[in-house]
């Protein structure tokens, strides 16, 4: 029996390295450790389900225009949808970020999901900021003409120009949700190939050998 | 620490990273994605049918100049002489030396140079006068401005601006007589083209048909009391909380709390640094928050603070049996 060898093409070493990390059965799971059995465990699908949903009200307003909310009533609708999606979305994120937190949900190697959850939490916060900027009414001309101080400040407001509605559209409407989006896939994919973080303390009182223990 | 605490503290560590070999439980991840998309979408569009969004009216050089237009004047006075906040503002609009704001010694503003070069006589007042259409008195007066020295611009300017600041409501009618040149003129033609939405378009054009950026007409305004009066009434102010409110009674944006919350405290609130300082500071939060597995003290209040007692209480109520 000869041992497996490494693929010598660039695809068939992404599909190993892609295989040796996350196998299908580790990709989507049917069976959690026992001490998964909380409730603030859904607050991460909560969140990962309300991005959607925002995606998809702010893709209804981005194909009708910036405009169509101020002119029509199925517009402002969907704009009200578009807002508590995304007050949902942050709530949600929140909660989940306290409760990781105090999880110390980093523990064991997991640091870079960690990180991958709090860059996007501070992204996050960037693409509504934007959404902000862009309503076009008296909100988003007070908002930009006062952030723009602080931006200015920090030498970001040079290229980063919040009273500029068109920057501003694109930056909200493609570049954020994007980066966004993929942070939150990366963040996803790191906790499913790490598992859940076990329960603190108790792993050296039941798993750690005898002579470790005090 | 004892000689126990560290050989313990790594082989949690390593016990932390192993795959769970302990009891399982059947747990539908798409279910449970499926039942979450459906309860946010309809929690979605409950609050939405409930509480609606706002969206408050945007103010235009025209609604200010006709609501306002004894303040629209004294702005356009303070830029055509160069007093208001734009024209003195520092980078990126202008090269006004020391208007940069700095953290100790280091000023990103000024190293980040001025990019949106804004000169306020010229493009708020004096372009927008030249595309007036057959105004004689208009054009005699520019005609006598553009023949005058600089210093002469500069000292009609400020006196017909010091005038107005004094002149009763800054009622340009009620301004006493002085030397003023042709002023006086300039700006009351700027006034009537305000109000007709002439000035709107003249500062949106950046000489071009199709425009998306309103820096210009955005600062104008900002630069009158007009646009703030508006939003402090809808609980807008720097000193109310502003930056995380929202018009009307709506949550806005809650999670800038920490954000705002440095501006109401000193020295912050009284420094002439302060954007530059909170965003150094909460650049600094930021990175903190991100690096958070990686800081001695704040990696371990999560074991000081029993929390995990909480959420893991079936479990270690089973004696953590894995």
């Amino acid at each position: 029996m000869t041992a497996p060898t490494m693929p010598h093409t660039w695809t068939g070493r992404v599909r190993a390295r892609a295989l040796r990390d996350l196998p299908p059965d580790q990709l989507l799971p049917e069976h959690q450790p026992v001490y998964v059995a909380s409730w603030i465990y859904v607050f991460g699908v909560l969140t990962l389900a309300a991005f959607l949903v925002v995606l998809g009200t702010g893709g209804v307003l981005a194909l009708k225009g910036p405009q169509w909310w101020h002119r029509s009533s199925t517009g402002h609708y969907f704009n009200s949808l578009h807002l508590w999606s995304v007050e949902l979305f942050m709530a949600f994120m929140v909660i989940h970020l306290w409760g990781k937190f105090f999880m110390a949900a980093w523990r064991g190697k997991r640091a870079m999901t960690w990180i991958t959850g709090a860059v996007c939490f501070l992204g996050s916060i960037g693409t509504a900021f934007t959404g902000y900027l862009i309503q076009s009414n008296l909100d988003s001309q007070w908002i930009s003409t006062q952030a723009k101080d602080g931006l200015n400040a920090a030498g970001i407001g040079s290229f980063f120009n919040v009273t500029d509605f068109g920057q501003m559209l694109m930056w909200h409407i493609a570049l954020l949700p994007f980066v966004v989006g993929v942070l939150i896939a990366v963040h996803i994919l790191q906790v499913r190939r790490r598992g859940v973080v076990p329960p603190m303390e108790i792993d050296l009182r039941d798993r750690v050998p005898e002579q470790m223990t005090p | 620490m004892t000689t126990t605490e560290a050989p313990r503290r790594h082989q949690a560590q390593a016990t932390d990273a192993q795959k769970w070999t302990g009891r399982v439980r059947e747990y539908d991840l798409v279910k449970e994605f499926v039942i979450a998309l459906a309860v946010v979408a309809v929690l979605t569009a409950a609050l939405a049918a409930i509480f609606s969004s706002p969206d408050e009216k945007q103010v235009t050089l025209s609604t200010w100049s006709r609501s306002a237009p004894n303040d629209f004047v004294l702005t356009a006075a303070a830029e055509l002489d160069g007093s208001s906040g734009t024209a003195s503002y520092g980078a990126p609009y202008t090269h006004t030396p020391d208007a940069a704001q700095k953290i100790g010694p280091v000023s990103l503003q000024h190293i980040a140079g001025v990019t949106h070069p804004i000169n306020t006589a010229s493009d708020f007042v004096l372009g927008p006068l030249t595309g007036v259409p057959a105004d004689p008195a208009l054009s005699a007066a520019l005609r006598t401005w553009r023949a005058a020295t600089p210093e002469q611009q500069q000292q009609w300017a400020t006196a017909y601006d010091d005038a107005l600041t004094k002149a009763l409501d800054n009622d340009p009618t009620k301004v006493e007589p002085g030397n003023y040149g042709p002023v006086p003129v300039m700006l009351d033609r700027l006034l009537t083209t305000a109000q007709s939405g002439g000035l709107d378009g003249a500062l949106l054009s950046q000489k071009q048909f199709f425009a998306t950026d309103y820096t210009k007409p955005l600062l104008f305004i900002a630069d009158g009391s007009y646009l703030e009066d508006q939003a402090r009434a809808q609980h807008l102010g720097g000193d109310q909380w502003g930056m995380m409110n929202e018009t009307g009674s709506y949550p806005g944006q809650a999670w800038l709390w920490l954000y705002t919350f440095w501006y109401q405290v000193s020295p912050f609130s009284t420094s002439g640094n302060a954007d530059a300082l909170v965003w150094g500071l909460m650049a600094v939060l930021s990175l903190a928050l991100v690096l958070v597995p990686f800081i001695p003290g704040i990696r371990s209040i999560p074991r000081w603070v029993p929390v995990h007692r909480l959420i893991w209480r079936d479990y270690y109520r089973q004696g953590g049996a894995g």
